[in-house]
């Protein structure tokens, strides 16, 4: 049941959409951090941020405080919304295993706005999600960009294809006797693919293929193949179709790229890294707490996620992600930025959203302490201007 | 010497190698102590020696024996070993898929104690874990309690109780993992007919075997799967018993209170539903919290908020990592997560130590850095409860077992090439080079 502040804030941040945030810091991820600082939102975008003695607060703006004031997290890879909570056939949306590539599988017919787990990671702090089709075929489907508060799929999508999302290595093997049945094979087929794709995009025939229709803007450079692969041979495979085809490649999951750093700075594709608390095992047997940490030394950009969980818990929170990554070798504003700006960038959002600059959407977390703490809380969230959420989780 | 050593073996503490290398008192001295026994101390010392806890106190007050070596810990902070009441580590097997009640199971004889995943275990702190099979059966198997030493094979780890017995429990579960296609249960009132059915026909060979008061010729013909139950049935092993959602919890207490088995709750997402029946019915609990809820039906409402429920009702309750539902070596996060919403600072820290200790029968000898216990405890770069905090290193029965300064500890502790390779091969691998 909602509580009656919280309705109140609905209802007058709704009317009035002009929210007055005042943090001890405030992170805007564009400059440095402001002490006592203001953020004034005003019809669902930023208005204005400074030092709180510099920053005149309007009448009538809804006032909130926080020790801590970040822009709204980005959490650059995730499932939630077409992967459910329960775990049961009728609520996983993010794999259909009826064909080993299916690109022209969108999002945005799956996605559900009311999914528990878009509910529970927003409470976090976590604004903006990339999440579509998951790892675990050759080609799952598509993926989306969404905002986790809206009443439906249209107002929550900010962009609806953002890249399309291959697997290689062990997770994309089909069953026995099905193809593809190696990491070889698997090439060939996504090549082959990329071809007839090519040539589609060449001849426009009369009679539409959506498969292949799908993958134009991937052969064309214009949408990036989100290539999710953990093992060395396999992102050295990623990189050399990317080159072959002149792909916009994400690297996606990649628990080995501690071992192929100089490989991926030289291919200029940047990293969505694979959780930090990951389970390692099998095809992930080799990740690391400190990837982040290694990618950000060697200039090659990257970006967090909370990634594809199959069972318990059902989602990870970026947030906590983050942290790990923070307290493995990365400096508390780098963590920050890697489920903020830094991941806006990769995204192609960063002009909406991931720092707090005038004109981005106003879109802000607030926590009672050290974000990354396990102890402290998000104590409120405001996605588009409107007060989302005010539990203490 | 001599004498405690004796002692040592008199009172049940396994007689290991390892323990007796350490022939001379060592000192930390200048750390912050958290005894968990007793109030936090600022400026502490502990002296272990022969695997013992000597003495632990302030620095003021507390004697370091001559010849101690002295180890300076300032900066640094100190508590027990920590103990997890349920772990799937070190490749444990139970249970086939040819019954749904199998107490003849001994995961003892599945362990490789050379599983990676011990060694990561280790770099999180823990020096006793309850090592179960898994809860897709009704009963699946006795389970180990270990001690996280460095050992070559199981028998290493194992701890004998002061009856010659080793140390463990029996593995139980209700819900939905164990609901499977026949001769599995499809409903939940199956699952308990099935299960009451069993411990019927085990007090019955309890009282034949009774009856027949040592004369072999009047003894039942022996039956591994009861004489798992009689133990059970006698108190002399614990049913740790998998149990999710409210119906399955109360089930578990009712079965309990028809057969008087000696029982702790284990995950018991709903927990904050009904805590105190819990409390009433004096049952333990070994709690797990996730990242988000869900995953299965029956996790559904699993809540950060259950551990802070269970303390207002005072019920007793520790954590498990479940790993690899959770990493080891993220146990103290658990703690921190249940503070995070709600929990006392003192019930978390009891929950990853003490409480599991009595959990599992063994607060007599681990749980609390208390003179006479096993020097059992880890030492941490800062606050237990803090993201930023590293494990340093872990010692058990006063041998380190982890050392984060170590490159091979150090790969096992944050990951990377070689990480999830078992000792054997990674120890062989640096022997040849």
């Amino acid at each position: 049941m909602m509580r009656p502040l919280l309705l109140l804030l609905f209802v007058a941040s709704a009317l009035r959409a002009q929210i007055a945030v005042r943090g001890d810091t405030v992170y805007t991820m564009a400059g440095a951090p402001v002490k006592d600082g203001m953020v004034l939102i005003r019809e669902g975008k930023i208005e204005r941020v400074g030092p709180a003695s510099q920053v005149r607060t309007p009448s009538g703006y809804l006032p909130l405080r926080a020790r801590i004031v970040t822009p709204g997290l980005i959490d650059a890879h995730t499932v939630v919304g077409l992967t459910g909570y329960l775990n049961q056939p009728h609520d996983q949306e993010q794999i259909e295993r009826s064909a080993p590539m299916q690109p022209e599988l969108r999002a945005i017919d799956a996605y559900d706005v009311q999914e528990k787990l878009v509910e529970w990671v927003r409470g976090f702090g976590v604004t903006t999600i990339h999440t579509g089709h998951g790892p675990g075929a050759l080609i799952s489907g598509q993926t989306m960009i969404a905002k986790t508060a809206a009443p439906n799929t249209e107002r929550a999508t900010l962009v609806p294809a953002a890249m399309v999302a291959a697997t290689l290595g062990g997770l994309a093997r089909a069953d026995q006797g099905k193809s593809p049945g190696t990491r070889a094979k698997m090439i060939a087929m996504l090549r082959t693919e990329l071809l007839k794709a090519r040539e589609y995009g060449t001849k426009k025939p009369k009679d539409r293929d959506l498969r292949l229709e799908a993958l134009g803007p991937v052969v064309e450079g214009k949408l990036p193949l989100l290539v999710t692969v953990h093992r060395a041979p396999d992102i050295l495979s990623a990189i050399r179709v990317g080159k072959e085809f002149n792909l916009r490649l994400v690297l996606d999951g990649a628990a080995d790229a501690h071992m192929v750093l100089e490989e991926i700075k030289a291919s200029g594709y940047p990293v969505i890294v694979h959780p930090t608390m990951a389970r390692s095992g099998g095809e992930t047997a080799n990740l690391s707490m400190e990837t982040a940490a290694k990618l950000r030394a060697s200039g090659i950009p990257f970006a967090l996620q909370s990634g594809f969980e199959s069972y318990v818990p059902k989602t990870r929170v970026v947030l906590w992600e983050a942290g790990a990554a923070a307290a493995n070798g990365l400096k508390f504003e780098e963590a920050l930025a890697s489920v903020t700006i830094d991941a806006a960038r990769l995204l192609g959002i960063d002009s909406r959203v991931g720092s707090l600059e005038p004109g981005k959407d106003g879109d802000v977390a607030l926590y009672d302490g050290d974000p990354f703490e396990y102890t402290s809380h998000c104590t409120g969230v405001i996605i588009d201007g409107k007060v989302v959420s005010e539990t203490k989780r | 010497m001599w004498f405690s050593k004796l002692l040592a073996c008199l009172v049940g503490v396994s007689c290991v190698p390892l323990a007796w290398a350490q022939q001379k008192p060592v000192a930390f001295t200048g750390a912050r102590i958290l005894p968990i026994a007793g109030p936090e101390i600022p400026d502490g010392v502990l002296v272990v020696w022969g695997g013992r806890i000597v003495a632990v106190g302030p620095a003021s007050s507390t004697r370091i024996p001559a010849g101690a070596a002295r180890v300076d810990a300032r900066g640094k902070v100190i508590m027990p070993g920590l103990i997890d009441s349920h772990s799937h580590i070190a490749s444990v097997e139970g249970a086939d898929a040819s019954a749904p009640i199998q107490p003849d199971i001994r995961v003892l004889d599945s362990l490789d104690v050379r599983d990676a995943r011990v060694q990561k275990a280790q770099a999180g702190g823990i020096t006793t874990a309850n090592v179960m099979p898994g809860s897709g059966h009704l009963l699946s198997g006795q389970t180990l309690y270990l001690k996280l030493r460095d050992g070559r094979v199981i028998d290493d780890l194992l701890i004998r109780l002061p009856d010659g017995r080793i140390a463990g429990g029996m593995k139980m579960a209700n819900g939905t993992n164990s609901r499977r296609n026949a001769p599995f249960p499809g409903t939940r009132a199956k699952s308990a007919s099935l299960v009451r059915e069993q411990y019927v026909k085990a007090m019955d060979y309890r009282d034949k075997c009774r009856q027949a008061g040592g004369d072999t010729a009047k003894m039942p013909a022996r039956d591994l799967r009861l004489e798992g139950l009689v133990e059970v049935l006698e108190g002399k092993r614990t049913v740790h018993h998998h149990t999710h959602a409210q119906q399955d919890i109360l089930t578990v207490l009712r079965l309990r209170k028809e057969f008087g088995f000696k029982v702790v709750l284990h995950h018991v997402s709903d927990a904050w539903k009904v805590a105190d029946e819990i409390a009433r019915a004096g049952t333990p609990v070994s709690l797990i919290l996730i990242d988000s809820p869900g995953g299965k039906i029956e996790a559904r409402d699993n809540r950060l908020e259950s551990a802070a429920a269970l303390e207002r009702a005072g019920a007793l309750f520790g954590f498990h990592t479940d790993d690899g539902i959770t990493d080891s070596r993220l146990f103290l996060r658990m703690a921190a997560l249940g503070v995070r919403a709600g929990l006392s600072r003192e019930k978390a820290l009891y929950g990853v130590t003490m409480a599991n200790a009595i959990i599992l029968d063994l607060q007599d000898r681990v749980g609390s850095l208390e003179p006479g216990k096993d020097a059992d405890f880890i030492l941490l770069s800062g606050d237990p409860l803090s993201v930023y905090t590293k494990v340093l290193e872990t010692w058990v029965e006063g041998a380190k077992v982890f050392d984060r300064a170590n490159p091979k500890d150090y790969l096992y502790a944050v990951g990377g090439h070689g990480a999830s390779h078992d000792q054997a091969d990674f120890f062989e691998l640096e022997d040849w080079q």
